[in-house]
């Protein structure tokens, strides 16, 4: 029972900054824009939320700075996908290009100074006593409360509200969106952003809550499951969160193998994550074979006003 | 429109142009700076002829631990001599070390590799320069022009051992290994030799991250120690992630390479260190001097090459003083860490008693001593 409790602590902590980076991605995607920039944005997210804290010590002006280059960061990338019309899956592969090399130059003063009690325990005594989850419930952190607030936020806002319609139509059919009278450019604009934003929020998560030292190439492709994340849970924020502390508990069961004693070489259990992303993958794609894949119809494809498809 | 779709390519392309080039240019910055300044070297060849140095490193400077302790040595060795060296950080060990090695040959006089992994691509670059001199750390092929060098570190795990068996409670202490090589092997026997001096009870949890430098990967393979109740750990790593997460959990540990104790005083317990610069001095002074000789060094506690950091602010004075005894008798020559009886986890005698075991043989060590639970993967 302690093994499953220690299972799902390790699990959450390790999928938290795959969750909020699945999220962003999920609402990037809905509005029709592809996202495969994570990488780089989980890079930049984490180097600025570093060197912010180390200068500042303030959690506050972290999450404002990582916000800020986010946001200059999501605006390039809509420029190029909205405005420019370019190819989305260039301008993502750029965006991870750059991210990378960006905040590896960024990085060289500050890499390998710690960053310890940046964010905040909430310590939540009255849940100890629920089994199995209690005690981890009890000791989370601030963003991994965050996520889980951004889970239920987001499934809302997608599903039971007029906004999360819009965006919806602006993702399946923006011809039809636009005759509605729905601005699509100025929304992509928008969720372009907003998503970039929670992407760099999740890597200052990495930085701040889960390996408290700036290294560079610190995501190490995580950025890149969390891509692979939006398309297991089919665009939807809720079943993100089941499929983001799935690989979460797959980082860490390698080393929970090794201290069984198992014979199993360690190589082997370093490649666990990146096997079961190809087998959920092809799994998923026999399963659903039938079925609508949940991707936004216009994913991928710039609108252009009174042209036809 | 199709004016627009052609001007948002070419935005496009300089974007990623420019982009390219930021991240070129971060990486290899010290490694393009070298050749800028050899012309000014070739014009003016009389006065002095001062070696030109590089050296290739494994992680950044700032990873507090391993190549840190490098880039002092190298520091050390610039002020001691005079002299400018070019480094170039982050090199994989792969095909990418035997590039900037080679592109590094072209324009220097000897050439440090600081990373076991550098082995063959060192060697294969000292075959196709006669003339440049390479030392590699840690490895054992070499060459007319190519040394190694290393430290008998294993004496002061047996030391860092000494503390964290009487340390701990649980008598359950990890260790996170970097890789199954002889290296790290003969470090994990001498630590468990060294608990096993003063706790007979204790047991050695091995884990294996197969990385020298990620803190991600350190920290959890040290949360998976910790979670199996293991209150005191030591690390193999370059990093002091394992240090750093113990320290959350209220734990003991140290780390490698460096004294670690700025971060984490109260949570330290020491591990052995690295003293590179005075070595670095001496060979490139051999250099200067034209007495160079391609040779196979090893360093130990008694020419202050290997070290052991400042025992922690919680360690009790009896333990310090426990260790610093068995520190003297090192010293001296009365204590040796691979003295038999020695058996192996599967319980066969390995050392028989009265003897001890050559350097040779502890540089090829491939098997756990009793008391420590892992696997070594067999190739």
């Amino acid at each position: 029972m302690e093994l499953i409790t220690q299972l799902l602590v390790a699990a959450v902590s390790s999928g938290t900054p795959l969750l909020i980076a699945t999220l962003g991605g999920i609402l990037i995607e809905r509005s029709g824009i592809i996202q495969l920039g994570a990488e780089g944005l989980m890079l930049m997210g984490a180097v600025i939320a570093c060197i912010t804290y180390l200068n500042t010590g303030s959690l506050g002006i972290t999450i404002a700075a990582t916000f800020a280059i986010s946001a200059v960061l999501g605006v390039i990338h809509a420029f190029l996908c909205v405005t420019l019309r370019a190819n989305q899956i260039v301008s993502g592969l750029a965006m991870t290009l750059f991210g990378a090399g960006l905040s590896a130059y960024l990085g060289k003063s500050i890499a390998g100074q710690p960053v310890t009690g940046a964010v905040p325990k909430l310590d939540l005594p009255w849940l100890e006593p629920i089994p199995v989850v209690g005690s981890m419930f009890a000791h989370l952190d601030l963003f991994t409360w965050l996520s889980f607030l951004l889970v239920i936020g987001m499934h809302l806002y997608i599903h039971r509200t007029s906004w999360g319609l819009h965006l919806r139509a602006i993702g399946d059919n923006p011809p039809t969106a636009d005759v509605m009278g729905l601005r699509v450019q100025t929304l992509r604009y928008s969720y372009v952003i907003a998503g970039s934003m929670l992407i760099g929020l999740a890597g200052a998560d990495m930085l701040l809550v889960y390996s408290p030292t700036w290294i560079e190439g610190l995501t190490a492709g995580r950025g890149w499951i969390a891509v692979a994340l939006i398309i297991f849970a089919r665009w939807n924020p809720v079943r993100a969160l089941f499929c983001a502390y799935f690989f979460g508990a797959l980082d860490t069961l390698g080393f929970r193998i090794q201290l069984i004693g198992s014979d199993i070489p360690s190589y082997f259990l370093k490649m666990i994550p990146y096997i079961v992303t190809i087998l959920v993958l092809m799994f998923l794609g026999w399963r659903n074979r039938n079925k609508p894949s949940g991707a936004p119809e216009a994913l991928g494809s710039p609108y252009i006003r009174e042209q036809r498809f | 429109m199709k004016f627009n779709n052609r001007l948002g390519l070419a935005l496009f392309i300089v974007f990623v142009l420019v982009l390219a080039g930021c991240s070129s240019n971060s990486n290899k910055g010290s490694a393009t700076n070298a050749p800028s300044s050899q012309p000014a070297d070739a014009a003016t060849d009389e006065p002095a002829k001062l070696p030109r140095v590089a050296f290739v490193y494994i992680g950044p400077p700032g990873d507090g631990g391993w190549t840190f302790e490098h880039d002092n040595g190298r520091k050390y060795m610039e002020e001691k001599l005079g002299i400018k060296a070019d480094t170039v950080e982050n090199v994989p060990e792969s095909a990418d070390a035997e590039r900037v090695i080679t592109e590094l040959a072209q324009n220097h006089d000897i050439i440090f590799t600081t990373s076991f992994g550098y082995m063959d691509q060192t060697l294969n670059v000292a075959k196709k320069f006669p003339k440049v001199k390479f030392m590699h750390v840690a490895g054992y092929k070499t060459a007319d022009n190519m040394g190694n060098y290393f430290g008998k570190n294993y004496e002061a795990s047996y030391l860092s051992g000494i503390a964290a068996g009487k340390m701990t409670k649980s008598n359950i202490i990890g260790y996170v290994g970097a890789f199954p090589i002889p290296e790290v092997i003969y470090n994990i026997n001498a630590f468990a030799l060294g608990i096993q001096s003063v706790n007979p009870d204790a047991k050695v949890n091995v884990v294996w991250s197969n990385t020298w430098y990620d803190p991600t990967t350190e920290r959890q393979a040290a949360i998976s120690l910790l979670d199996k109740g293991a209150d005191v750990l030591l690390a193999y790593q370059d990093s002091p992630a394992t240090l750093q997460a113990a320290a959350e959990r209220g734990a003991l540990a140290g780390g490698n390479d460096s004294d670690m104790t700025r971060y984490a005083p109260e949570a330290y317990l020491t591990n052995p260190t690295w003293n590179w610069g005075p070595y670095y001095t001496k060979v490139v002074q051999s250099v200067i001097d034209g007495t160079w000789k391609s040779e196979q060094y090893s360093g130990s506690l008694a020419d202050e090459m290997v070290g052991l950091a400042p025992l922690g602010s919680s360690i009790p004075d009896d333990v310090k003083k426990l260790v610093e005894d068995a520190k003297a008798k090192v010293l001296n020559g009365e204590l040796n860490v691979f003295s038999g009886p020695i058996t192996d986890a599967a319980g066969a005698v390995k050392v028989e008693e009265g003897k001890t075991m050559t350097l040779e043989d502890i540089l090829v060590m491939d098997w756990f001593v009793k008391g420590v639970e892992g696997t070594i993967p067999k190739n």
